[in-house]
């Protein structure tokens, strides 16, 4: 930039010029159009009103930092409060029906079910997503909620007493409760025995390598763990003990993950959401997790 | 630079001048009509002066009140006009349904993803504008554009109360009286009704208009048809009615743009300068010998709507509302000189006259070719697309999460979620089938409130639903790399329509 001496005039258009030039490159001093200029003055005086108006500036008060309001006490924390409650409002009709009507009923309605199972959705997403995935897919220890395959079985009412109480939730007197006893660790039987039931546990599923030793994990399958999963190793829910035939393994099907369940014992828990969630939410969680595949 | 007061005087003294300036050809001086928005009057640094044009008759004025009564008649009429579509459906025409995401056009009914038509409605304008452009100029500007339009109806208004340009220059110089204030007030009150009308009108295209015109007097109408209406006729004044000219010269950014689309063939509205020069006031009876045609009546300069002399060469304030030309031809017809000394010329024909050459007229150049090749491909695609557009489309979405789910018994499970538009206007009933993956079975999940796998959409609608296919542990074997490809097919019942559409199968890698 040189400092050319000012109200030079340029040749071509006969126009003042500032004064400036950049690399040979001079501007005019044409006029602003008229309506940009008011346009800029009203823009001005518009952000005057604004910091009146509207949440604005900063300062240091006695209690700490803080801003001013504003006039009009716009406050965004308020809009989504209030946007939050409208919604609730809005299908606040719906909701009690839900709470209130029996399971099968709302499921026979197509707009409660409509409703229940976006609210269900969104309860998911807040409460469950974090053990069972955002697809209920489920993961190592936490059952995928989209198969066929129940613990504590997987009609409207199991789903919902599940949900109510808990697993293995000490807080609640009705959760379900049920143990897989650390065999190994608590010394009840030796790594060999371990083993061997192990092997007869993968003969369930047609997997056994060993014949004889399966044939003796038999002998002590029937001895310790019949009780819960039954002589043909089928599982029963009243007491969450799982099917030991079928393709899903919560815990890892092969060898090492069989012996390490056998050894260690598994407990898993899920908490009770009786107290935290309302009956209305509780229903619509139910009929969510019901509709995702494996609902009976 | 010439301050507001002296140009006044001197446009009062060209309307004084006027009215017999044919026959009483006084003042030998080029400068006395000045045209104030001619380059040598126009410094950036001076306010606005006034325009005021003056009322001429004619061929092209003609023309302008039939296209102004056509287009304006188009625009308040059309949201009013019935189109039957059924039950259920709007009957209104033309409608643009936001809260439902359709727009009605006649027979045409556009979905969102359909706004391609939308798209390809205006690329066709577009190549129409550019073509008329190349061939007769700005055409647009100054005979359809809706700011020629109401700034014209404006200025009839304005002419209706106030007079002609002679007495509105007197008018506006006189000192404020009571005629005054009623001609004025009276004035402003028409323009403000005629832009609550043209605010009015637009909303209707937008709501079924019977319905809405009962709100609007009713006062309940939504709040944001009061607001549109009354932007809307805030623009329609302010532009219409104040600032007029200067959207065109200012504001439009087509003036700038239409260069690239004129040439030296294009026919454009000028003043045959090989003709008029030299000019200067003629006295009836005497020779026209040496001397060009022009009398500088300054007539075209007195109803120019831009405030420009076209005897000053093509200019961008021209919008070629052609007006220049109808007052020009009065004159010549009074002069007893041939008509067509302001007339659709070109430049060439400009050259060729002065070289002596033939005149004539090339419409069919390159660049017209061109627009008109672009024209036909667009409007054949459009077309053809128009033609083979399916009232029946069907999505599928395979879930992502979880891609697949392992069952007891080994078996693999796959969701979908099925989206099936029917955009005939009666319910339809389809069963889904899936084709292409050996074993594999489709299920519902269980309370979905439809049995089997029938899907019933109603009128006009996109219905959703969700589907399960099942892979047998057994036929596992038909996956290559845990993915294999299936189609969803569905049949219209009562029809025997069919549409399908591919999908995947996803299985654990082996
Ligand atoms: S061009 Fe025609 S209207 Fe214009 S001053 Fe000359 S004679 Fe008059
Ligand atoms: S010069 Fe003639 S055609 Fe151009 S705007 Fe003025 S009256 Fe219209």
């Amino acid at each position: 930039m040189s400092d050319s001496p000012k109200n030079e005039v340029d040749d071509v258009t006969g126009v003042e010029t500032t004064g400036h030039e950049w690399d040979g490159i001079r501007e005019l001093d044409n006029p602003m159009p008229k309506w940009w200029l008011y346009t800029f003055y009203a823009c001005i005086i518009w952000s005057f009103a604004y910091w009146i108006v509207m949440p604005a500036w900063p300062y240091l008060s006695t209690e700490g930092w803080t801003y001013t309001k504003g006039v009009i006490g716009y406050d965004q924390r308020e809009v989504v409060a209030r946007e939050l409650g409208a919604v609730a409002e809005g299908r606040a009709d719906e909701m009690q029906q839900i709470a209130t009507l029996a399971l099968e009923d709302t499921a026979a309605d197509a707009t409660l079910m409509e409703v229940s199972l976006a609210a269900g959705k969104a309860a998911f997403g807040d409460n469950c997503a974090p053990c069972h995935g955002s697809g209920a897919q489920g993961s190592w220890g936490f059952p995928n909620l989209n198969d066929d395959v129940w613990l504590w079985g997987g009609t409207l009412g199991d789903i919902h007493y599940t949900l109510t109480h808990g697993i293995r939730w000490e807080a609640d007197d009705n959760t379900r409760q049920n143990v897989m006893m650390a065999y190994g660790r608590d010394g009840v039987l030796t790594r060999r025995e371990i083993a061997d039931v192990a092997e007869f546990v993968l003969a369930l599923s047609g997997r056994a390598d060993d014949a004889e030793a399966a044939t003796r994990g038999a002998e002590i399958f029937g001895e310790q763990c019949v009780t819960c999963h039954g002589a043909d190793g089928q599982g029963n829910r009243e007491l969450g003990a799982p099917n030991l035939t079928d393709a899903v393994w919560l815990y890892g099907g092969e060898r090492a993950s069989i012996i390490e369940s056998v050894s260690n014992g598994r407990s898993g828990v899920m908490p009770a959401w009786g107290g935290r969630l309302d009956a209305g939410t509780i229903n619509a969680l139910t009929l969510y997790v019901h509709s995702l595949g494996g609902g009976e | 630079m010439a301050d507001s007061a002296s140009s006044l005087e001197r446009l009062a003294a060209e309307a004084a001048g006027n009215v017999s300036a044919a026959a009483n050809p006084h003042g030998l001086d080029g400068e006395r009509y000045t045209a104030v928005n001619a380059e040598k009057n126009r410094s950036l640094y001076i306010s606005r002066v006034k325009i005021y044009p003056k009322l001429v008759g004619g061929t092209f004025r003609r023309l302008k009140w039939v296209i102004m009564a056509l287009t304006l008649t188009i625009y308040y009429v059309t949201p009013w006009l019935r189109w039957d579509r059924g039950a259920g459906l709007p009957d209104q025409a033309v409608l643009l349904d936001f809260p439902s995401r359709r727009f009605y056009f006649f027979f045409l009914e556009i979905w969102p993803q359909e706004f391609y038509y939308i798209t390809g409605l205006l690329i066709l304008a577009s190549l129409t504008l550019f073509l008329v452009t190349s061939l007769a100029g700005r055409v647009w500007c100054g005979y359809t554009c809706p700011q020629t339009v109401w700034t014209d109806l404006f200025i009839h208004v304005e002419r209706f109360f106030e007079g002609d340009r002679s007495a509105r220059i007197r008018l506006d110089r006189s000192p404020w009286s009571a005629g005054k204030l009623a001609r004025k007030a009276a004035k402003h009150l028409v323009w403000i009704l005629i832009a609550l009308a043209t605010g009015g009108a637009w909303v209707f295209y937008f709501a079924d208009a019977p319905t809405l015109a009962v709100e609007l007097a009713r006062f309940d109408a939504p709040p944001i048809a009061y607001i549109s209406i009354a932007i809307f006729a805030s623009t329609t004044y302010l532009l219409g009615g104040l600032a007029r000219e200067q959207v065109c010269i200012y504001m439009c950014p087509w003036p700038r743009i239409q260069g690239a689309m004129f040439d030296e063939e294009s026919l454009l509205v000028s003043y045959k300068e090989d003709r008029g020069e030299q000019r200067g006031p003629h006295k009836k009876g005497t020779s026209w010998e040496g001397r060009g045609d022009c009398i500088d009546c300054g007539q075209c300069v007195a109803v120019c709507p831009m405030g420009i002399d076209i005897r000053d060469g093509m200019q961008l304030e021209c919008i070629q509302c052609a007006l220049c030309i109808d007052a020009c031809d009065a004159i010549m017809d009074r002069v007893e000189r041939p008509r067509g000394l302001i007339a659709y010329d070109t430049l060439r024909n400009q050259e060729r006259r002065q070289a002596g050459e033939p005149q004539r007229l090339n419409l069919l150049r390159p660049r017209t070719l061109v627009y008109m090749a672009a024209l036909a491909i667009v409007g054949l695609i459009m077309l053809v697309a128009l033609i083979n557009r399916s009232t029946l489309e069907l999505n599928v979405l395979h879930d992502r999460n979880p891609l697949f789910v392992t069952l007891a018994d080994g078996s693999i499970r796959n969701g979908y979620e099925l989206k099936i538009v029917n955009k005939e206007h009666a319910e339809r009933v389809f069963r889904i089938d899936v084709e292409g993956l050996e074993g594999a079975v489709l299920s519902r999940p269980a309370l979905a409130g439809e049995e089997g796998s029938t899907v019933v959409v109603g009128v006009d609608t996109l219905r959703m639903a969700r589907f399960f296919v099942i892979l047998p542990a057994g036929r596992l074997d038909g996956l290559r790399d845990g993915e294999g490809m299936l189609t969803f097919v569905a049949t219209d019942l009562a029809t025997g329509q069919k549409v399908e559409r591919e999908s995947s199968f996803r299985g654990p890698v082996k």
